[in-house]
């Protein structure tokens, strides 16, 4: 057990690092923006005075790796700094309204939860369905069945997540007024109404995600369907079903943890597209906004995020893929 | 609820059908292995493809379901065409490629099929194109159909966007800008990423080390997250000069992908120089070039091919992304992306007039039909020299 722990917390020390190194990235290419934040904030006509006043502010006179560790500790105790766009500099021109300014956690935070929502409602149909639909494949390989789903989810993947969901949204909102094509999702509301909303982005997600997975889990249990103890228990008189569920699905368990991390992974980068289109208010809209504004704490803050949380999957995938592998489990 | 009870009844009837079926063929055939041996879930299997038969065909006959009708119609025609296009392979043509032909599954010929009407297309834009992609009309906004009476234009077959440029052109252009681009930025990361694979392969030590190690940090950033912050900086850099951006674009989309070519190129790289024959090579006296050229490229070209296929796609996908969110390639230049996200309101008067409120799923179906073609093309060949059978 030790050393499976040892290997764990190897992993673990590796993510951070990792997470360590892109946090510098990001930032750097941040940095490689011409002029300043503050020229960018005031416009050309900006006097020097007032540039000086909102650089000392922001603390851009300091050297960039100083401010690299102020940006880096602020964002390990949860402080992204202030958003441009809602920074409230009119103290500076002279007219103080009163304002307090709007930070990027509080503008992040309720976000983050509603793409959570929107990922989770979307693993909880397509992870159970996906492994069906991939248990079935192998069962009935080379059938008609199979075929269909092979081009089924051949053609999903490969469609541009706007496709599917235009498809959907003609299908489901305007032709069959079944599902509403706007997530205007807000707090306090009930939660069988806001899985509605929610429901035709899930969808669309699901078809993205669906596809990778039901093909891993198939391909993972055909090539185990070669190996000499399923022959043994198909010898035994076992039906095919028992033999795929019993035997065959335990042993490919670990490829296909694995897919459904990774997938899960490729949830975050697709839901910004996704996110666009059903004006859902999760992350990736405000990610885009920030992109379109050029609100440069925002969008570091953005890609922190979601590059912390594409590393945490990838690491618990990682994890569990040796939890789930006496192999990996005991290295030689 | 009453969706749920109606869905739950609909599969107690297939089930019962399923299960009348298998036992009508016991008994009309005289409990043939074919029957006998059926599992139920068979059964059910061909209950539900029956089902899904009838329900097709009655939804053909209702009166509102012209997208239905146009999805099968297309469908149809383009399983025909593909048909049609294997036959023209088998027949014509050298030995080798008849061979090819006679092997071919319809998917894989449907995908050669559509990449070579892709090509003629985008090579010949500006022939096959009624208009100009920046040519700009009096009358804006015209409905497609090409009927005044209905506001449209007979000279407008598609009609014309908000600031009156002919749909139908920039919807041929979209295939020489939005292909076109994509097509060069995947050369360019092939390019980087592949000489530098194969490089860091061949001379391993601490060449190998720095590139996997700064690949691998740039792997554990989501690509289209990285390509929208790295965009925000460009767009800085850019400013005003629209097409700046677009090379910027290119290069950046370049490089990210650059990195999954590196990973390839330098794993199937590493298997090739543990060969006996770049062993000889190298005694030979051989340069790094050569090496590089006239070794490990030749025996590299499966997989590469392979790849190249793949990567396409990423590239068409994450360029037409970006166009859609507002980031990508940029007016005055047609492209797909961009007109799904102008044309997409229009989504809403599919009641009324079906042909307005397809033509968003016109630029974004042409962005599906071409990434689905060259999937179907790489899963065939994949499929082929892999030698997976079962």
């Amino acid at each position: 057990m030790s050393q499976v722990l040892r290997i764990i917390l190897q992993r673990i020390a590796l993510g951070i690092l990792t997470l360590f190194i892109v946090s510098i990235v990001i930032f750097t290419a941040v940095n490689m923006l011409p002029g300043d934040f503050a020229q960018a904030i005031l416009g050309q006509g900006a006097t020097p005075e007032a540039i000086e006043s909102i650089r000392r502010d922001l603390g851009l006179d300091q050297p960039p790796i100083q401010r690299y560790f102020a940006w880096l500790a602020g964002a390990v105790q949860g402080d992204l700094g202030t958003s441009f766009a809602q920074a409230n500099f009119s103290s500076f021109v002279g007219a103080d309204s009163g304002g307090s300014d709007v930070t990027v956690a509080t503008q992040i935070a309720p976000r983050f939860a509603n793409t959570m929502f929107l990922a989770g409602v979307t693993a909880c149909i397509a992870v159970p369905f996906s492994i069906m639909l991939g248990v079935l494949a192998a069962l009935y390989r080379n059938s008609a069945f199979d075929r269909a789903a092979n081009i089924f989810t051949l053609s999903s993947i490969s469609s541009p997540e706007f496709f599917l969901a235009y498809v959907l949204i003609l299908f489901l909102a305007v032709l069959n007024p079944v599902l509403p094509s706007l997530s205007n999702i807000y707090d306090g509301m009930e939660f069988g109404e806001r899985l509605q909303k929610t429901l035709l982005p899930a969808l669309t997600l699901t078809l993205v995600v669906t596809a990778h997975m039901m093909r891993m889990t198939r391909a993972a249990i055909i090539n185990l369907l070669a190996s000499p103890y399923i022959e043994m228990a198909r010898l035994k008189g076992l039906s095919p079903l028992r033999v795929i569920v019993k035997h065959a699905l335990p042993n490919a368990l670990a490829p296909i943890i694995n897919v459904v991390a990774l997938n899960l992974a490729y949830l975050i980068t697709g839901v910004v597209v996704v996110e666009v289109v059903f004006v859902y208010p999760g992350i990736g809209q405000l990610f885009v906004d920030g992109v379109k504004t050029r609100d440069i704490p925002l969008v570091q803050a953005c890609c922190l995020i979601f590059a912390g949380a594409y590393i945490l999957l990838n690491l618990t995938a990682d994890i569990l893929s040796i939890l789930s592998n006496p192999r990996l489990r005991h290295p030689k | 609820m009453s969706v749920i009870l109606w869905i739950l009844a609909a599969l107690a009837a297939i089930s019962l059908s399923g299960w009348v079926f298998r036992l009508a063929g016991q008994k009309i055939t005289g409990n043939s292995p074919r029957f006998r041996d059926m599992p139920f879930a068979v059964a059910f299997g061909y209950a539900l493809a029956a089902a899904a038969v009838l329900g097709g065909v009655w939804l053909w006959f209702q009166p509102g379901a012209t997208f239905f009708r146009w999805a099968v119609q297309g469908f149809v025609i383009f399983a025909i065409a593909a048909w049609l296009f294997r036959l023209l392979g088998r027949a014509v043509g050298t030995a080798g490629t008849r061979k090819l032909f006679r092997q071919m599954p319809l998917t894989a010929s449907f995908g050669i099929l559509v990449i070579l009407i892709y090509a003629v297309l985008s090579i010949f834009a500006g022939v096959i194109a009624p208009y100009g992609q920046a040519e700009v009309f009096d009358q804006v906004n015209a409905l497609p159909g090409g009927n005044a009476a209905t506001g449209g234009n007979p000279d407008h077959l598609l009609g014309t966007d908000q600031i009156g440029r002919d749909l139908l052109s920039r919807l041929i252009y979209g295939a020489q800008n939005t292909v076109g681009i994509a097509f060069v930025t995947t050369c360019i990361a092939f390019f980087l990423g592949g000489s530098l694979g194969f490089l860091a392969a061949t001379l391993q030590g601490w060449l190998d080390q720095v590139l996997s190690r700064a690949v691998d940090v740039l792997m554990a950033i989501p690509s289209l997250i990285f390509a929208l912050l790295l965009m925000t900086i460009a767009s800085a850099w850019a400013g005003s000069e629209k097409w700046l951006l677009t090379v910027y674009m290119v290069l950046i989309i370049a490089v990210i992908d650059s990195t999954r070519v590196f990973r390839l190129a330098r794993a199937v790289g590493l298997n090739i120089v543990v060969m006996d024959y770049i062993e000889a090579a190298k005694l030979r006296g051989e340069g790094l070039r050569y090496l590089i050229f006239k070794e490990i490229l030749p025996n590299a070209y499966a997989p590469l091919l392979a790849e190249f296929g793949l990567r396409f796609c990423f590239v068409f996908l994450t360029i037409a992304s970006l166009s859609f969110l507002g980031v990508g390639i940029q007016p005055p230049l047609a492209d797909w992306g961009t007109m799904v996200r102008d044309l997409a309101q229009f989504i809403n008067f599919a009641a009324f007039s079906p042909l307005t409120a397809a033509l968003p799923l016109m630029a974004a179906g042409a962005i599906a039909l071409l990434t689905v073609a060259v999937n179907f093309v790489v899963d065939w060949m994949l499929h082929r020299t892999s030698g997976l059978k079962d």
